[in-house]
């Protein structure tokens, strides 16, 4: 364990130098969002429940056809969620609401995945493989993903599903925001196209917010006053709005804080330029050095002979 | 040093060791059936579960437990402390067996097992599990360096390869010769860094969870998760050091190591004690403790790995008798173990509820079979290798009475 003198202050130098280098340019946390994406807005006081987004999903994506077809309304008396064959699918609530013939009222609910603003998916990915892009959709590349399935743990919608039954090349999926498509000059989501009620309304992000607040402004008696995904986790690329609190149809209640932002800080502060493995190092060489003639080696000798 | 450290050349082949091979027999069939079927084929997880036992306990646990590596080599070497040599290769040789277990358990868990290598090229620094994959890369190799010594000491100048094998004796010797020489004076470098990556990523294990607030239990989502990650870690050192030699010196009929083990629990007072002031400290500032008594599992099994993990074997330490006692400080020492296997365990899948989807989980009969087979291989390869390497030094038992 030959530390020299010599070697000992070449870190010290290293790692003061790091250490001031670094301080200067810690900065805060700052949201990597695309100031102006895509997004949609779905009114779930229009929604039929008619699952014709569900099958122009299928379609678009080339997924593999379902066990029960998509005429089967049947299906939505269970609960649902988005899995490895199936990027959206729609559940019916009944929140409470009651006709003039007292029958309940159902709210149908479409999910798919948020396409969050800074999406806890993509910041924690070990490769990269998913990224935000500038026109809104989060995007997966499947030839840099190792199959880790961290951006399912950290995905607070819990929408990202895998091929577990595939044995060696597996891959992540969720709804594509259909990249190809709306990358093309007045392309549009196949979900969207195809709703016959205009449930689902693609623009730009912030066209659709203002759509929203119209809407929820001129017919208060119609919606509750809250948009879920203006401000849901930093904001979201799809966004909902609704006559019945979200609480009652499925949605969990998000802090408005994205989800990256602590744990990316914790990362930066502590890693950035690799200052404080630097400095511990510095400080364990000096320790080390300190301690290089701490010679209790007669001791053991004591000890040994006890022994 | 007085105190060589020499092969044990036990028999090998006991009734335990055959065990062990027929749980790796039954976890090597479940593997190859996870490769041919798929992890769906032999495991529970789901969507909402991406992650479970192989994850908690395989990956988390494995690392956790295995950080008497880096904690007596801060004793021995940076602070040198030489009187704790005698436990140095054992806590070495259990790291590297540990960590390459992680390794092996990952390639079983992940998807994509031949794609590993591809984030060493396609960096995502916002990610806290790319920081841990590089730190656990790294630090693999920093271990398998520090255990080079115990291989050349064994065969330096014995070199005696049969057949045509024979051909290669020289440049083995070179080549020992060599590392003998170089890895004397740069030691040092490999040891410090040993210490600083470990830090890292077993802080940086706790930071994992700090991406999903709404779905891990309240009782562990602290922003202090990489804090009680590292304290815990630095804590379960020293016993699980104990646990070992303890185990290992009774099934190998060696003297106890009581003069070196002794004194580390001494030390565990302290760092266990720090721990245990950081977890019931975070659960006082956040007021968590208002979920301790609602009677659901997952409360129960913090109040298990509080009080059984923690508290208890704290008190115990602080008593003379246990102190003196090797049976005492085993006992003691194991249960420090079991609570820091606990926690990860709780983190990563206790605690781990999501509130949308089926949260249910529970390892299927094929995660648990893997995760045992690891297990069994790592101690077989554990036993086998201090059977021929310069790994112990206690005398055995009827050479010293
Ligand atoms: S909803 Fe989930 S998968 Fe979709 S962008 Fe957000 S975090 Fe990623
Ligand atoms: S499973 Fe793939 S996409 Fe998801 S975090 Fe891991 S590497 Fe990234
Ligand atoms: S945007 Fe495209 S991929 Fe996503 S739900 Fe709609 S059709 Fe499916």
């Amino acid at each position: 364990m030959e530390l020299s003198r010599r070697n000992f202050f070449k870190i010290l130098g290293v790692t003061g130098a790091s250490v001031v280098a670094v301080k200067g340019k810690a900065r805060a946390w700052e949201s990597k969002a695309p100031p102006d994406p895509f997004g949609c807005l779905v009114d779930l006081t229009r929604c039929i429940g008619c699952r014709k987004c569900e099958q122009a999903c299928n379609d678009v994506n080339a997924l593999p056809k379902p066990d029960r077809s998509f005429d089967d309304l049947t299906i939505l008396d269970t609960k649902r969620r988005p899995d490895e064959k199936t990027f959206t699918i729609v559940n019916r609530y009944y929140p409470g609401k009651i006709d003039e013939r007292d029958q309940l009222i159902p709210t149908f609910v479409k999910i798919q995945c948020m396409h969050c603003q800074d999406p806890a998916c993509v910041s924690a990915c070990i490769a990269g493989a998913l990224t935000k892009k500038e026109n809104g959709t989060v995007h997966y590349n499947v030839s840099k993903c190792i199959g880790c399935r961290y951006c399912m743990v950290a995905c607070p919608f819990e929408i990202p599903a895998y091929e577990y039954f595939n044995p060696i090349t597996p891959k992540v999926m969720k709804c594509t925001f259909c990249f190809d498509r709306i990358s093309k000059e007045g392309g549009q989501p196949g979900c969207a196209t195809i709703c016959p009620v205009e449930a689902i309304t693609f623009g730009k992000r912030n066209t659709l917010l203002k759509l929203a607040k119209k809407r929820i402004k001129e017919n208060p008696a119609d919606y509750i006053d809250q948009i879920y995904g203006e401000n849901e986790v930093g904001g979201t690329s799809w966004m909902y709005i609704s006559g019945v609190p979200f609480e009652k149809i499925g949605f969990n209640k998000l802090p408005s804080e994205p989800m990256p932002k602590l744990s990316e800080t914790v990362q930066h502060s502590l890693f950035s330029y690799l200052w404080s493995p630097i400095a511990l190092y510095g400080i364990l060489g000096g320790i080390m050095w300190a301690f290089r003639n701490n010679g209790d080696n007669t001791e053991i000798e004591n000890n040994g002979g006890a022994r | 040093m007085s105190h060589q450290a020499y092969p044990l050349r036990a028999k090998l082949w006991t009734p335990g060791v055959l065990v062990l091979s027929a749980l790796m027999a039954i976890g090597a069939v479940i593997i190859v059936a996870r490769f041919i079927g798929g992890i769906g084929y032999v495991s529970n997880l789901s969507t909402a579960r991406p992650w479970g036992l192989w994850i908690g306990v395989d990956v988390a646990s494995g690392v956790a437990l295995a950080a008497g590596g880096f904690t007596t080599a801060f004793l021995a070497h940076i602070l040198g402390r030489h009187t704790y040599e005698p436990v140095v290769r054992p806590a070495l040789l259990t790291a590297m067996l540990g960590y390459t277990f992680v390794v092996l358990g990952l390639m079983v868990d992940i998807g994509r097992s031949w794609a590993i290598w591809k984030p060493m090229f396609n960096w995502n620094t916002n990610s806290v599990l790319f920081e841990v994959a590089m730190c656990v890369m790294f630090y693999v190799t920093v271990l398998y360096i520090e255990f080079i010594p115990a291989v050349v000491e064994q065969f330096k100048g014995k070199v005696n390869l049969p057949g045509l094998l024979g051909k290669l004796n020289a440049p083995s010797e070179f080549l020992m010769g060599l590392a003998d020489r170089i890895l004397g004076k740069i030691m040092w470098v490999f040891i410090i860094a040993g210490v600083v990556l470990s830090c890292m990523h077993q802080s940086s294990l706790g930071s994992l969870m700090l991406i999903a607030p709404t779905k891990l239990h309240p009782l562990w989502y602290t922003p202090m998760l990489p804090l009680l990650f590292l304290t815990s870690a630095i804590a379960v050192g020293y016993p699980m050091v104990v646990f070992e030699a303890t185990i290992a010196t009774t099934s190998m009929k060696l003297d106890s190591e009581m003069k070196v083990l002794a004194p580390l629990t001494r030390i565990t007072i302290l760092l266990l004690g720090l721990y245990m002031s950081l977890k019931i400290g975070d659960m006082v500032i956040r007021g968590t403790y208002v979920y301790l008594l609602d009677g659901t599992a997952q409360t129960n099994s913090f109040l298990i790995e509080l009080g059984l993990g923690v508290i208890l074997p704290w008190l115990l330490l602080l008593s003379k008798k246990v102190q003196t006692s090797r049976r005492g400080l085993f006992i003691t020492c194991t249960l420090i173990v079991l609570g820091v296997l606990l926690n990860r365990i709780n983190v990563f899948i206790v605690g781990y509820k999501p509130p949308l989807g089926d949260s249910s989980y529970f390892p299927a009969i094929g995660e648990i079979l893997v995760t045992v087979g690891l297990i069994a291989a790592l101690m077989f390869l554990y036993r086998f290798i201090i059977t021929y390497l310069p790994v112990f030094s206690a005398p055995g038992k009827e050479v010293s009475s």
